[in-house]
């Protein structure tokens, strides 16, 4: 199996997937003849042709709009916004149309779209390129949320989010594109080369929405981690010591709730880790249903271990973007209550 | 201190409110054939004067003149007058049944029936309709069975939306009438996707899209024009401007300064503007515009120029805002009397076969909301509570399933 980078390998859902059905296109910003900004739509239009994968213009509204339409005929758009700090003028049409169409008709009709769109920090990116919009996406009932942590699961889940007749936000961690990154920013840059989740067959695969994955096994504390912070969690578990069991959720709608449940039941602990400013952020869902369903199992408080509540911020990229270290704290405070 | 000239704030302001006599001095009306007919091969760039015209057929003494004249069979103008006659017996009858606490909510098309029956009627069954609230012809046109409109007014057992929708919010594929929503421009631009999508196939399909006057102020429009510009949308973008949106008048949306058919000219598009009381002229406009998008020329805007004869719905009291006696007033008539004086003019109707058909009609939405009535009204019937929680997404989550259980069904 070729190793990919996840660049490579969500190129190669798309690609399979131009091939095997007809009704799949991808538009989007600069996503045509030049293969978009972060190049996952590279050589697509030319090996496909101009109306499988083509420009769009600067109006995500637009886009969305242009998608669903498209999905309600029958075909299986993926469009592309550029940034998920991009993404709000087109929320209207997430909320009020793409999630809302099958249950107000009835079941006439629905719309079938994948958005994808790179999330998150850690590029030095500034608030407009950087932002985690997750869990206001959670919130929408009738819409799919799916973040992939590495090359093998991007391109599993991005085929299964295609074929999934619901509309799914895909949202790509675009610091995780070129290789895995652990939040030790100090550190030289690692690739993907030499991952066991960068060898990606070039065939059709799916990675089931709604299934969680054990990264480690452990019997201490649960970690419940998505996209970049599955490795941060990593490095944060490896640095305390802490004999952790690590989860990647893969998708946050639809939750693999019994995974999560299994596993605090047997640690008793939980720890509780994303990007995105910490209140009202899916962390608080996340410990709520904890809360609901283990509290007599749990042995210390629930943590929450997030970005600031503060936009995101350039200079202070670091201070803010939470890396191994608070949550090794996190985890050492969870083992001494 | 300076010389300049102290700037001034304008806020449009209607002509009359209540208490003063109309005014529609502002609005030209040109008589019925003056503004041309160009080929429908025609270059945008050589129509865009159209925008600034007013298609009209009809003229005051009901004959159809003019190069738009559509020749439609007798047959065919009969058939259009008993869906526009339909749609009023209809709303005045559930009208009536909000005010009795049948249903929570009703929205009239009172003096705009010509437009959806003129156009569902000209366009084909495989065609799309993205509507708005205001034009329950389409169906009418279309012999959508009143049943089920009046159970899914009632929210009622037999509600075909299942319960999930605010009445008269209507999805109706097989009558290729799109899902309704209460947010009002949304649809717009699906209207382009569902077209480029059947362009995208090769199939022969094509779109229509209604949006009011008032929307057009949203960005969903101006975003709609620019993709059906773009990629050559099969479709047609109809603005049914009705001059009030709730108490808001054309002039807030922009009307003071231009026309909307006039908004086409920036997005390199054809715009229409057409006398929208014209049931001739909305359907030759229409045809014009759908043999365009058949043939690969693109999308058409048209601005259908009408008045909105009623309340906004049935919360809404227009003589708050407005002069009462205004919709009486309205220099371009009322679309089902001038329809009417056409067909009797061509010696193909009377005053006696009218009257008959409007007791029939009237009979069939009685007979329709009694047997409406007999499945139950609002809060007497309902479709199953578990019908709350299908739909949510194709196959139920645990959420759903945990939270069904919860409730007990």
């Amino acid at each position: 199996m070729p190793a990919m980078n996840m660049i490579q390998a969500l190129n190669s859902a798309l690609d399979v997937m131009l091939q095997r059905d007809p009704d799949v296109l991808i538009f989007g910003e600069d996503v045509g003849y030049f293969g978009g900004v972060f190049r996952v739509t590279d050589g697509l239009q030319k090996r496909h042709g101009l109306k499988r994968c083509f420009d769009a213009p600067i109006s995500e509204g637009g886009i969305i709009a242009t998608a669903i339409g498209m999905g309600a005929y029958g075909l299986r758009p993926v469009p592309e916004i550029q940034f998920a700090d991009y993404i709000l003028p087109a929320f209207d049409q997430l909320v009020s149309e793409a999630a809302r169409l099958r249950y107000r008709s009835a079941g006439e009709f629905w719309a079938p779209i994948t958005v994808r769109s790179p999330y998150g920090g850690g590029i030095f990116g500034g608030q407009t390129h950087s932002q985690s919009p997750e869990a206001i996406f959670a919130h929408i009932t009738g819409l799919k949320t799916v973040i992939p942590s590495n090359p093998y699961d991007a391109k599993g889940l991005l085929i299964a989010s295609i074929e999934d007749d619901d509309p799914v936000v895909f949202l790509e961690p675009k610091r995780l594109y070129n290789g895995p990154f652990d939040g030790r920013h100090d550190q030289a840059l690692k690739t993907w080369a030499g991952e066991p989740t960068a060898d990606v067959p070039d065939g059709h695969y799916t990675v089931p929405l709604g299934k969680a994955a054990i990264v480690r096994a452990g019997i201490d504390v649960t970690v419940l981690a998505y996209g970049t912070m599955v490795h941060v969690a990593a490095a944060g578990i490896e640095a305390s010591g802490v004999n952790a069991e690590l989860i990647d959720l893969r998708s946050i709608v639809p939750l693999d709730i019994d995974t999560i449940v299994a596993s605090v039941k047997k640690t008793g602990r939980c720890v509780i880790l994303h990007e995105a400013s910490r209140f009202g952020g899916f962390g608080g869902e996340l410990s709520a249903l904890v809360q609901e369903r283990c509290f007599y199992y749990l042995k210390s408080p629930i943590e929450r271990v997030a970005g600031w509540d503060t936009p995101y911020p350039h200079a202070f990229e670091w201070d803010y973007f939470p890396g191994p270290a608070r949550l090794a704290k996190a985890l050492d405070r969870c083992m001494e209550a | 201190m300076t010389n300049r000239i102290s700037l001034a704030l304008h806020i449009p302001e209607p002509p009359a409110r209540p208490g003063d006599a109309p005014d529609f001095s502002h609005i030209l009306v040109p008589p019925a054939g003056a503004t041309r007919r160009p080929d429908m091969a025609a270059d945008e760039a050589d129509m865009r004067d159209l925008p600034f015209g007013l298609v009209r057929v009809l003229d005051e003494t009901g004959r159809a003149v003019g190069p738009w004249n559509p020749r439609l069979a007798p047959e065919t103008l009969r058939r259009g007058l008993r869906a526009m006659l339909l749609t009023r017996a209809f709303d005045e009858r559930m009208f009536r049944s909000h005010r009795q606490g049948k249903t929570s909510f009703y929205m009239k098309s009172t003096g705009e029936e010509a437009i959806s029956v003129a156009q569902s009627m000209m366009l084909g069954r495989d065609d799309m309709c993205f509507p708005t609230y205001r034009v329950i012809g389409w169906l009418m046109a279309r012999g959508y069975p009143l049943i089920d409109l009046v159970n899914q007014i009632f929210s009622n057992e037999k509600d075909p939306l299942k319960g999930r929708q605010l009445p008269i919010l209507f999805s109706a594929r097989d009558y290729g009438f799109y899902s309704l929503s209460g947010n009002v421009g949304t649809r717009f631009g699906h209207a382009i996707g569902w077209a480029m999508a059947s362009a995208y196939r090769g199939d022969d399909k094509i779109a229509l899209a209604y949006i009011g006057e008032g929307t057009t102020a949203e960005g969903d429009f101006h975003e709609a024009l620019t993709f059906a510009s773009v990629y050559r949308a099969p479709a047609i973008l109809c603005v049914t401007n009705n001059q009030w949106a709730i108490s808001t008048y054309a002039g807030i949306a922009g009307g003071e300064a231009t026309t909307f058919a006039a908004k086409a000219i920036a997005y390199g598009l054809p715009g229409l503007r057409v006398d929208g009381n014209d049931f001739l002229a909305v359907w030759a406009a229409t045809e014009w515009a759908a043999e365009r998008a058949r043939s690969n020329r693109g999308a058409t805007l048209i601005e259908l120029f009408t008045y909105r004869a009623a309340g906004h719905s049935t919360s809404d009291d227009p003589t708050k805002y407005r002069p009462a006696d205004e919709a009486a007033q309205w220099p371009l008539g009322d679309p089902v009397e001038r329809l009417k004086q056409h067909l009797i003019t061509l010696g193909e109707w009377d005053e006696d076969r009218h009257a008959t058909l409007v007791e029939e009609l009237e009979r069939e939405v009685r007979e329709a909301v009694k047997a409406g009535e007999a499945v139950g009204t609002l809060g007497k019937s309902k479709p199953s509570v578990a019908e709350m929680f299908e739909g949510v997404f194709k196959e139920p989550d645990w959420r759903v399933i945990e939270q069904r259980r919860e409730l007990g069904i």
